[in-house]
């Protein structure tokens, strides 16, 4: 490096020089770089940036909105929101947070273990979030808040709206609501948009088919905030949107005395219009307080609605499963009858008893009915005359008509808690049990037992089905002024009695789907169930009534729980003297007024004992009950058809 | 410091005056504006008291820079010495009697200000390594004895500031150190072994090192392993510049320190702020300002005959480029935070005096470009 000779502040100058290029060009690579990045920041990310930016700049603060009211048939809200007063607090805003929650204390009264567990919450989430102190304050201690405020920073009293119901006649049908679960958010999609915390949710019932409409839109306040969270000022804010009300077919007035009738009880009652499908009352007991669910649960009344052996949460109407019993002669009358296995004057003798298939089968009534034919049959529900009327059918012919009439499959189909319940026949018997059928199974079906299940609904609309003449409707529980197509049928015929058109074509003209081969064969029905209610000797003859006005054509049931023993039947034992658990199930279908049958009901009681004892006096009542609103309820209905 | 009689000067006041560089005086006063600029932005638009001390100092010490300019060159080779050594001083002074704020003691109470000799000392190192190389012999430079005093000169310093803690600055101050070194001739070899041994040292090192420290290099190996904690200030120091886009969000409209997420704007992040507001084209304008000053400085290098006025040109004004880089690319992401101020822009009284302390003495090299030094 050194070379002698030239001075040596020379080489020196040179030596520096040298070294100072390669340092420039050094930084020019540099500068060339930080040039290259701050392309790559400020022009190629850009846009990525500036959102960024926007996303710290702008926090969004979410509004529940309104819940959609739910109406009964006569506008009159079974499901309506109130106003709520709220306390929240936001961490941040409070100096002392130790301090504020004794003061809060003081005039809240909060137990210690609710402030230590708020104050575990505090810790887990952004001190900006605010938290709920008091989820549900009266107005006398919200006013006092109020008074309070200028001493307790971070604290925001809130009014807010949440769900009320007048009272819990219609809690089952109606379904509660409760905050979002993790769970909820996971599981349905409509709810990524709307979650906001404290927000309640359906949860059964038609607050729960109904959620996604009656639920609205969320609302949002959008601030500015710095970096430590405060809000420098709003943005903007959307009110968001309160949700759709719905109006039902339900009847207020119907489902509150409904609901007293079975106070107490293990029961369900299901009320349908025959033309249309509107279930005019829907209820199950014991009931449960939907208005406790709205505000977090307490855990002793949850644990008091669980622990109970008659079932409050449950929907008996829709997810109850009952053997239909006697109520399924109806249809295995209908069966045979449409089948051409027996003709309506065909005999049978009863002697209590018949031993087929190397068992004995007996009819309930132990001395027997001596000769029985199909009204006989139905009036005083003999066992032994369907015990042979099913022998002769078969079980797979029965299945068909059984189903056609709406058994073994959901009737609403969009509530969560319905269940379709079972029709055997024996490729079902094949496929879950896998054995094969037993002749003897059809005759324990021919009365309703063994494996059939059903659901006190689809009782009811399988009754309804029968008194309208045999079509189809579709049960509704949402209002639709539309779809009454079957009155307007029998209203056609009714005006123009020399119709030159066949039935055929009337029927398809106006959209109607019929479920008979000959119509008299309903006929013979209605007229069996007319005599079982209305005859001497009637399962339900004590129940009847005299005003014609109110004459309803029924059919008695009873679902065997646990099989009677031949010692039993022996020492005569009455259900009454059996355990409670041990006791059948009482059933009643029916439908009402005779001559021109407007409603079908079912009645269930849960361990009721016989159907004519437990079952029709409670469907007598509630049958009068809707036959006097009938008329205001018509009234309603052609009010809704007029042209504006 | 009053200026001393200039003994064997030829030059009249009038030359002396002729003989400045103005384009870089015109350079370094713009830039003060646009600092003044800045410091009033996060003010959030105000005249409050950063953006007042930030005047004042700007004006006092850049006055104090042209006056500077005009000592003699001789009198900056022959106190140089003597100015590291009262530099080494201050900071000694520092490690008994200073100021401690947020963990670190790096402060001297002045009364009317207080001093961080640290950042005097990135001159006082330079000057010495300057008039050390100016004195040897080019035969010299590379016995291994010779390479004692530097040694002990560079070292010796560092640890002191490394130790305030301020790992940032004494990075800074080794690097004019090693700059000065290196243009003086030392053998790259050296270095090469210099940089070996550093390597085997640094795992001793770094189980010096402060918790805080360590998480900043992780933090910046990978801003996103916690985004709320540690690498907060240099994700949102990117989203600060990449969100001004072209133009910038407009003066007084940067809304990431606005609504204060930006840290340390005044200081460490005030070139994020202004590149906020003012976009690619503002911070262009910056960089440009900055590669002039660079470039004035070298130039007044090439034109001093001495070898002390060489090197100390070409090292202060490698080592301002240095400071201005790593301030730069660490707003930028492309370093870890290490905490060094932005020359002139930056809030800082000490940093503002060193700056111009060291321009005045380069200054002091192109009036007195003639004159030789011994």
């Amino acid at each position: 490096m050194l070379s002698p000779g030239s001075g040596s502040t020379v080489i020196k100058s040179k030596l520096i020089s040298r070294r100072m290029f390669l340092l420039t060009a050094a930084k020019a690579v540099v500068m060339v770089g930080l040039v290259g990045r701050l392309v790559s920041l400020q022009i190629n990310q850009a846009t990525k940036y500036k959102s960024l930016s926007d996303k710290n700049r702008f926090r969004e603060w979410k509004l529940a909105p309104e819940r959609g009211a739910i109406k009964d048939f006569f506008d009159t809200e079974i499901a309506s929101t109130e106003p709520l007063y709220q306390v929240h607090l936001v961490p941040e805003n409070a100096k002392d947070l130790d301090n504020l929650f004794v003061r809060l204390k003081a005039i809240l009264n909060i137990p210690d273990k609710k402030v230590s567990y708020l104050k575990r919450l505090i810790k887990k989430q952004k001190p900006w979030e605010p938290i709920i102190v008091s989820e549900n304050l009266n107005w006398s201690d919200f006013s006092r808040i109020n008074l309070f405020l200028h001493e307790l920073e971070g604290v925001e009293p809130i009014v807010s709206v949440a769900r009320t119901y007048p009272d819990n006649s219609s809690a089952h049908i109606l379904g509660y609501v409760s905050q979002i679960s993790k769970k909820d958010l996971q599981t349905k999609e409509y709810l990524k948009d709307l979650a906001v915390p404290g927000m309640s949710i359906g949860k059964t019932g038609l607050e729960r088919k109904l959620d996604k409409q009656i639920i609205g839109k969320v609302g949002y306040q959008r601030y500015e905030v710095n970096a430590y969270g405060k809000r420098i000022r709003e943005i903007k804010i959307d009110e968001g949107q309160a949700g759709q009300s719905f109006k039902t077919t339900l009847d207020y007035e119907v489902q509150k005395f409904t609901n007293e009738l079975l106070k107490d009880k293990a029961a369900a009652v299901c009320v349908m219009d025959v033309y249309n499908g509107d279930i005019v009352s829907l209820v199950s007991s014991p009931t449960f307080e939907p208005n406790e669910f709205v505000h977090g649960l307490d855990k002793a009344y949850w644990n008091s609605l669980i622990k109970d052996d008659k079932k409050p949460l449950a929907n008996k109407a829709l997810s109850g499963l009952y053997p239909p019993g006697s109520t399924i002669k109806t249809l295995v009358a209908l069966s045979a009858l449409e089948n051409k296995i027996i003709r309506p004057l065909d005999t049978f003798r009863c002697n209590g008893k018949i031993e087929l298939y190397g068992e004995k089968f007996h009819c309930w009534e132990k001395d027997g009915h001596g000769i029985v034919n199909l009204r006989k049959g139905i009036q005083r529900s003999c066992d032994v005359y369907f015990y042979e009327v099913a022998r002769k059918l078969g079980v797979d012919r029965l299945s068909e008509t059984a189903k056609r009439f709406g058994l073994g499959k959901k009737v609403l189909n969009d509530f969560i808690e319905e269940r379709s319940g079972v029709v055997p026949n024996t490729k079902w018997k094949k496929k879950y049990i896998g054995q094969n059928w037993y002749l003897g199974e059809t005759l324990h079906s021919g009365i309703g037992q063994g494996y059939f299940q059903s659901t006190p609904l689809q009782l009811c609309l399988m009754t309804a089905q029968i008194a309208n003449g045999g079509f189809k409707i579709r049960p509704r529980i949402v209002f639709d002024e539309k779809n009454d197509n079957l009155r307007n049928y029998l209203k056609y015929k009714n005006e123009n009695p020399n119709e030159p058109l066949p039935t055929d074509l009337l029927v398809s003209n106006f959209n109607l789907e019929p479920l008979f081969k000959n119509q008299e064969h309903i006929n013979l029905i209605k007229d069996a169930m007319f005599s079982s209610s209305n005859e001497p000797g009637g399962t339900s003859y004590r129940h009847r009534f005299q005003n014609p006005k109110f004459i309803f054509a029924g059919k008695t049931g009873s679902s065997q729980v646990k099989r009677f023993t031949e010692e039993q039947r022996a020492a005569e034992v009455k259900q009454e003297n059996l355990p409670y658990k041990d006791r059948d199930h009482a059933l009643f279908v029916a439908f009402a007024p005779y001559k021109d049958p407007q409603y079908a009901i079912s009645v269930l009681v849960e361990h009721g004992g016989s159907g004519g004892k437990a079952a029709a006096p409670i469907a007598k009542k509630v049958i009068k009950k809707v036959l006097e609103r009938h008329q205001l309820r018509r009234s309603v209905n052609n009010k809704i058809g007029e042209p504006v | 410091m009053l200026q001393p009689r200039s003994i064997h000067s030829s030059l009249g006041l009038k030359d002396k005056i002729l003989s400045i560089d103005y384009i870089l005086v015109i350079s370094i006063f713009i830039l003060g504006l646009v600092s003044i600029l800045a410091m009033y932005s996060t003010d959030g638009g105000e005249f409050k008291y950063h953006t007042n001390s930030h005047i004042l100092r700007f004006f006092i010490f850049f006055g104090m820079f042209l006056c500077l300019s005009f000592i003699q060159i001789r009198f900056w080779h022959s106190q140089s010495y003597l100015i590291y050594i009262v530099f080494f001083v201050l900071l000694l002074g520092v490690k008994y009697f200073g100021l401690t704020s947020s963990g670190s003691k790096r402060w001297l109470d002045l009364y009317f200000m207080n001093l961080q000799p640290s950042e005097l000392m990135k001159i006082g190192l330079i000057l010495f390594l300057a008039k050390y190389y100016h004195r040897i012999s080019i035969e010299n430079i590379n016995q291994i004895r010779y390479l004692f005093i530097p040694i002990v000169a560079l070292v010796a310093p560092i640890i002191l500031v490394a130790t305030q803690p301020d790992l940032g600055t004494s990075l800074l101050i080794a690097a004019g150190g090693i700059t000065v070194a290196w243009l003086a001739g030392v053998r790259v070899k050296f270095f090469a072994f210099s940089g070996l041994a550093f390597l085997a040292l640094l795992p001793i090192a770094i189980s010096f090192l402060k918790p805080y420290q360590k998480t900043r290099i992780l933090t910046f190996l990978n801003p996103e392993r916690d985004p709320l904690g540690a690498g907060y200030q240099i994700i949102q120091s990117k989203i600060a510049i990449g969100s001004g886009g072209l133009f910038g969000k407009g003066f007084l409209q940067g809304s990431q320190s606005y609504l204060d997420y930006l840290p340390e704007k005044h200081t460490d992040f005030i070139f994020t702020l202004f590149s906020e507001e003012f976009g690619f084209f503002g911070s262009l304008f910056i960089l440009l300002l900055y590669a002039v000053i660079v470039w004035r400085i070298v130039k007044i290098g090439n034109i001093t005959r001495s070898s002390f006025g060489k090197l100390y040109c070409y090292s202060f004004a490698t080592g301002f480029f240095i400071y201005v880089v790593v301030n730069m690319m660490m707003v930028l992401g492309l370093l870890p935070i290490v905490g060094s101020p932005l020359p002139i822009m930056s809030y800082g009284g000490s940093s503002m005096m060193a700056i111009m302390l060291g321009l005045g003495i380069a200054m002091s090299c192109r009036v007195y470009k003639d004159t030789p030094v011994n």
